[in-house]
Parts: structure tokens; sequence; C-alpha cells
């Protein structure tokens, strides 16, 4: 990263409609989905009367599922050589999903429907990035990426809201919720088959050619799934994969980090349902200049730094000093955290992947990701009921700081490829 | 750049205008027709019997309960006398998820929707007068307050926001209410089985019940790795010992020597709760003649027998009381109509 000069390119930014209308595509759909999230729980338990414990094991395994279906979907959308029919299936299995919530009332239906919800979720997350990475200029690729992750990031701020709104006016008026989830949905998947053009996932000649003779090289030894091995023997990308699985063990999930705020004072206990909302705004407010930042100055060096913003919103919170600043300072350096990491990683990701395995790539990064974050979370809960949250915290946080500095090393060749590539 | 946009591109975007009107019109139609539903329902006289002074606990034995009969007072504390139980019912002073009352005070949690949806205990004198009050962390499940009225446990789902995914936990905090002990949550106390100390990450603490007469000593139910045990804590000694398996919400009669609970008989993933009573000094269970899932925290009417809520079938939001006798082969008849949350006040 030594080496690594920041380079204003000559081609001015422009941004890609297709860009735009996939964000507007993520947007009506976390409206969708975010808004019957926050208020399942509610529905479970105090509606229908349910069993929440059995659910949470449910939800467990559908996390796993979830991963494993990212990787299939990269996959098939990469042999299809078209992300877009892959990404439409993704999205129409949870508009489905919604259409099952009007109707589930007992617990294998509703349980059926949130695993859709889910399986959908991971099929459309990989070709859609993917798409996003074909349409974005190579040189404002984590920009791009940052557009979209705002528009999606409003969507995901404004859906508990309406949920609540929703609630607060019909008291009992769940049906209404899901009535409303179901019209986002919809939406989301019209504009998406409608709008966004399908096309084919190679970016340009340049790299095309480069891909198809890795491609050959890959083909020539047989085997489809020698491909994936082949794809992580690239020192860059396999680099990445383990960087982010050292990261994603030490990120733990942002309930604890909630629950450790509400654990020392009233305050984040009475402000709690805005938590998520409060980091989902500092995420799409950041979302843009962090991309801007990592096209400039290296999107290793954008996803590093954001896990210093991890870092230190760990030390935040532990500090046992409550109230509202320092919540306000929590949520902050979490959103942070979030805009410096997501889309920036698959911006990293697709940067680093032949054209023609662009989905495979991004999608097996970012399970990755998930993967080592449900591992940490677990065993993080380990920690947190041995020796309290601020401990469980100072601990996870000085793994961290090792960590990071071992990242740095690990992510340097993958940049220094990723720039000349 | 979007050949595919441009080409037949202003029928595909009228298109889509259209498709974002019409569903979006249609909810708005479906939200307005609920709203005015609700505001009619709301408005509408109750569809129960109720005396329409009064809003003051009885004095004589009553029991308290969530009331769910459609119409003004949905989700109100209300009373019945004991002795007609069927009878017109008094409403109380404030909308609970869960309520319960020995007596003198009456335990209330709720929840309070809004932008901001939190959830609340709130301590009410027996004119409704609000006591005191603090924020639960967590979806109401189940509360109890000792016969003195000193103690109230309160029992909640940690969802750890549904967003973080899988941490379905309980929340079960007992608190005084004179302010000489601070808040105990269980979870901090030792949970000791066969001698052993358990510190597993999963253990969750729900359900108290306090026993009459002994300032210190309380039942629960602990759970780690998919057991169930019976647990005696004490207060004093941040203990939980397990004394026996399989035990849900516990709930001890008024003498003492009995503890009826909820007993999994499901199997696999979804839980089949039958009413059972554990005779606590030889240790011999009856399972009762209820067939239906119960999934509530039995409450004991006198030494005899037990009260418990139901949902109605086909009534989401609509739930009944049941009674049935406490012994072997006796079976469930309708206590209280579309109500919830039943306590008995002696």
């Amino acid at each position: 990263m030594a080496v690594d000069k920041a380079h204003r390119p000559a081609v001015r930014f422009r941004l890609s409609p297709v860009i735009l209308w996939l964000g507007v595509v993520s947007m009506a759909t976390d409206i969708s989905s975010e808004s019957v999230a926050a208020i399942l729980p509610l529905y479970i338990t105090g509606f229908l009367g349910l069993s929440v414990i059995a659910f949470g094991i449910i939800d467990g395994i559908n996390q796993g599922a979830s991963a494993l279906v990212r990787i299939a979907a990269g996959w098939a959308s990469d042999r299809l050589g078209r992300p877009k029919p892959v990404a439409l299936a993704g999205y129409g299995l949870s508009l489905l999903a919604r259409v099952g919530f009007l109707f589930a009332g007992g617990f294998w239906s509703l349980a059926a429907v949130v695993t859709g919800d889910r399986i959908g979720k991971g099929i459309r997350t990989a070709p859609r990035d993917a798409l996003i990475s074909t349409a974005a200029q190579p040189e404002y690729l984590a920009r791009h990426f940052g557009v979209h992750r705002m528009l999606d990031n409003i969507g995901a701020a404004a859906g508990p809201l309406i949920a609540f709104v929703t609630l607060f006016l019909i008291p009992g008026g769940y049906g209404t919720v899901f009535v409303v989830s179901l019209a986002f949905a919809a939406i989301g998947v019209a504009a998406l088959a409608l709008v966004v053009p399908d096309r084919r996932s190679v970016r340009s000649p340049r790299s095309s050619s480069r891909g198809r003779e890795f491609d050959n090289q890959v083909r020539g030894r047989g085997g489809l799934l020698r491909i994936h091995w082949h794809l992580f023997r690239k020192p860059g990308l396999g680099r990445l994969l383990t960087a982010s699985a050292l990261l994603g063990l030490l990120t733990v999930g942002d309930g604890f980090i909630y629950l450790a705020l509400q654990d020392r004072d009233d305050f984040a206990v009475h402000w709690f349902p805005l938590l998520y909302v409060g980091t989902n705004v500092v995420f799409l407010l950041l979302a843009i200049p962090m991309g801007r930042l990592a096209d400039r100055y290296g999107r290793g060096k954008v996803f590093l730094a954001g896990h210093l913003a991890l870092l230190a919103c760990y030390c935040c919170a532990a500090v046992p000093v409550g109230g509202l600043g320092p919540t306000l300072l929590c949520l902050t350096l979490l959103g942070a955290f979030y805009a410096a990491t997501d889309g920036v990683l698959a911006a990293f990701a697709s940067q680093l992947t032949p054209p023609d395995l662009l989905a495979t790539g991004i999608g097996t990064v970012q399970t990755v990701m998930a993967l080592s974050r449900v591992a940490s979370s677990t065993l993080f809960g380990l920690l947190w009921f041995t020796w309290g949250p601020a401990a469980a915290m100072v601990v996870v946080g000085s793994l961290l700081a090792v960590a990071l500095p071992a990242s740095f090393v690990i992510l340097r060749k993958a940049e220094r490829q990723a720039a000349s590539a | 750049m979007i050949q595919g946009a441009t080409g037949g591109g202003r029928l595909r975007w009228i298109v889509l205008l259209m498709v974002t009107g019409l569903v979006l019109a249609g909810a708005g139609l479906y939200a307005v027709s609920a709203f005015q539903r609700l505001q009619e329902s709301s408005a509408a006289a109750p569809s129960v019997e109720v005396i329409s002074e009064g809003k003051v606990l009885p004095s004589g034995s009553f029991v308290l309960f969530r009331n769910t009969a459609a119409g003004q007072g949905y989700g109100m504390a209300a009373t019945v006398s004991s002795a007609d139980p069927a009878g017109p019912r008094t409403m109380g002073g404030a909308f609970c998820d869960r309520v319960y009352s020995a007596g003198s005070k009456v335990i209330c949690l709720s929840t309070n929707r809004g932008l901001l949806t939190s959830f609340e205990a709130s301590v009410y004198a027996p004119d409704w007068k609000r006591l005191e009050s603090w924020a639960l962390r967590g979806i109401p499940s189940r509360t109890r307050l000792s016969g003195d009225g000193a103690l109230v446990a309160t029992t909640v789902f940690v969802t750890g926001h549904s967003y973080a995914g899988t941490g379905f936990s309980t929340e079960t905090v007992i608190r005084s209410l004179d302010g000489t002990t601070p808040a105990a949550n269980l979870e901090a106390f030792a949970l000791l089985v066969n001698g052993q100390q358990v510190t597993a990450a999963d253990r969750n603490i729900w359900g108290v019940t306090f026993v009459p007469s002994q300032a210190d000593v309380f039942y629960a139910t602990a759970a780690s790795s998919g057991r169930h045990w019976l647990v005696r804590g004490s207060i004093a000694n941040r203990t939980l010992t397990a004394i026996h398996d399989g035990v849900e919400c516990p709930s001890i009669s008024p003498d003492g020597t009995r503890i009826a609970y909820k007993k999994n008989t499901g199997a696999g993933l979804i839980p089949h709760w039958k009413a059972a009573v554990l005779d606590l000094a030889t240790g011999t269970e009856t399972v009762l003649g209820e067939t239906r899932s119960i999934d509530d925290q039995i409450e004991w009417l006198d030494n005899a027998s037990l009260l418990y809520g139901l949902p109605r079938t086909g009534e989401a939001g609509d739930s009944d009381i049941w009674r049935i006798p406490a012994r072997a082969g006796s079976s469930p008849e309708l206590y209280i109509e579309h109500a919830w949350s039943p306590s008995v006040a002696p």
C-alpha cells in the first residue's frame, strides 16, 4: 500500500442509471423486508402467542442455508452469464414470501414463509452486486456501490418507521403492515423486471480477454468444482477471503452492541427501537463518501479503516458512561463501520475477480464474511455470559487491535494486484 | 450504456408507473379500511357485560385479568368477583399485556406503541393510581407479585432486535418494590444442577412464582441445551437449584405444597404443553386432562383448581380463561370468556 499513490482518474464520474435503478429496487425491497422484521417478534409472541425459542432455532438454520444459497446463486449467475434472471428469482421468492405472511398463522407456515424470504435474499445479493459491478465505471466502483448502499439503507431506515407508525395508528394492525410490505416488494420486483436492463456480466473487452484466458486455463483442467479452487488460489481474492474471515470472526453482531448500550443505562433502553434506525441513517449518509475515499485511496485501506471505527465502537460501548452523547457516538461509529465495509468489500471483491466469475467471487467473499460473523456472535455470546458485556467488549476489541495490522499485511498484496489490474 | 431501457422504454415506464400506483393505492385502501374498522370496533360498546361504575379493585376475593372482548376496553385490565366469574366485569384503569395482582397492588406489563415502540412495567395501587414504573428490555411474557406485594418478577423476550437475527432469549428480573434490595437479573444467579454449576451461555430463566409467606424463596424455570428444570431460587444466596426435570412456568399452590406447570409432551420443534401438577413432598407428577397445548403460566384459583388462558381458535387477539381441577382425569371448563392473564386475589 506504500506504493499506492492517490490517483485521480481522467474519466469523470457518471452515475449509471442501472445502478440508480438497482438502488431503487433495493430501497423498495428493504422497506418491505425491514418493516416486517421490525414487528415480527411482537407479532409472534404478542399476537399469535407462539413459542419464540423454537423460532430462534429455525432462524439460526436459515442463516446457514441462506449463506450457502448465496454462493450457489452467484455460481448460477456466472454460468448463465446473466445475473438479472437469477436476481429476479431471488426478489420474486421474497415477494411470494410476503404474500405468505398474509395467510400464515401457525408455527410451520410462518417458519416456511420466513425461510422463503431468507433464501430469496440469499439468492439475489451476489447477482445484484455483479450487475452493479458490471454497470459501474471501474475507476469509481466503490462510489457506485456507495450510491446503491445509500438507497438500500434509506429503505432499511424507513421500513421500521413505517411499520411502527402503522401499528400506532392501527393497534393490532399487523395485516396492514403485511399488505404495505407486499406492496413495496411488488414495486421492487416490477422495477427490476421492467427497467433494469439484462446484460451479460462481462465488463470490458480488456478484462473479458483476461477472463477468457483464465477460463480456458480452468476449464482445461476440467471439472466445474475446480473453478472455485482456482478462483481462490488467485493471490488477491485468496488474501481478501483470509482477511475477511479473520476480521469477520471479530465482528460481533450489532444486536450485542445495542444490548451493551442498554446494559449501562436506561437511556438506550428507552430508545432501543431507534438504535437500529440510527445506525442505518449514519450508514446511508456515509456510504457515498466512504466509496469515494475507497476509489481514491484504495479499497483495502478504507475496509480496514472501517474496522478501526468498529474497534472504536467497542471501546465506546465498553466505557461505563451512558447518556445521549456516548450512545450517539457508538451508533455513528457502527454506521461508519458498515459504510466503510459493506459496499467497499463488494467493490474490492469484484475488482479481484475475473469478470465471468464475478457473482461467484462476490458471493463467496460475502458468505465467508457472513458465516464468520455468525461464528463470532456465538463465541461472543459465551464471553458475554462469562465475563459480562464490558469485559467481553474489551477482549474482542483487543483481538481486533491485533488482527488489524495482520490484515493490513495480508491485504497489501491484494491491493497491489488490484491496482495493477 | 442502457440499451435495454431505451428499446421499448416508454411502455416499460408506463407499466412500472401503473404497477406502482396500483399497489400503493391498494395498500392505502386496505390501511384506511383497517383503520375505519378499528375505529368502529373500539368505539362500539363492549361485547360483554360491564359494570360501568367502580374502577377500584373489589374489596372481596376477585380475579384480575386482561379483557380481550372486542369494543371499548379491549386490552384493559378488568376484574370479576370470584363468586360470579361469568358475571359482569369491572374495567380497571390501565391497558396491560400481562397483569397480576396479589390483592394490595397490581403489576401491569404494557407495550407503548409509537414511532418508538417500547415496553414498560407499572405498579398500581387498588384505586389504579400509578405508584411506580420502569422500562422493560423486551416483549412482556410473564409477571408475578409476592403475596405481601414486596417483590415483583418480570419475564420479557429480549429479541436483540429482530434485525440481529438469532438472539431470542428471555430476561427475568426480580425487583423489590420497597427499594430495600436492587433489582436482580436471574441470569446472574448461580444455576446448580446435581451440585454442578451450569455456566453454558444459552442459560435462560423464566416464569417466577413466589412461595407464600417465605420472603427469600421462589421457583422458576431454567433451561440450557434444550433441557428444562424446575429450580428453587434463593434471593439472598443468589442461587438457582434444580429440583425436577421438564417443568416450565411453575406456579405454586396457595398452601405451598404443589407446583402446577406446563409440561412439554410434543416431539420435534413444536412444543405441545400439557398442564401438570407436581407434589413437592413426594415428587409425584400428575398430568391433567387438557388436550389443547397451554402456553401460559398457570394460576391457582384455590387449593383444588387451576386457571389458564387459551387463544380462541380463528379469532387472533382474543382468548378465554379456563378452569381445571388439579387432579388426574379432570377436564377443563370455560371460566371467563374473552380474557387473558388471570390472577386470583384471595
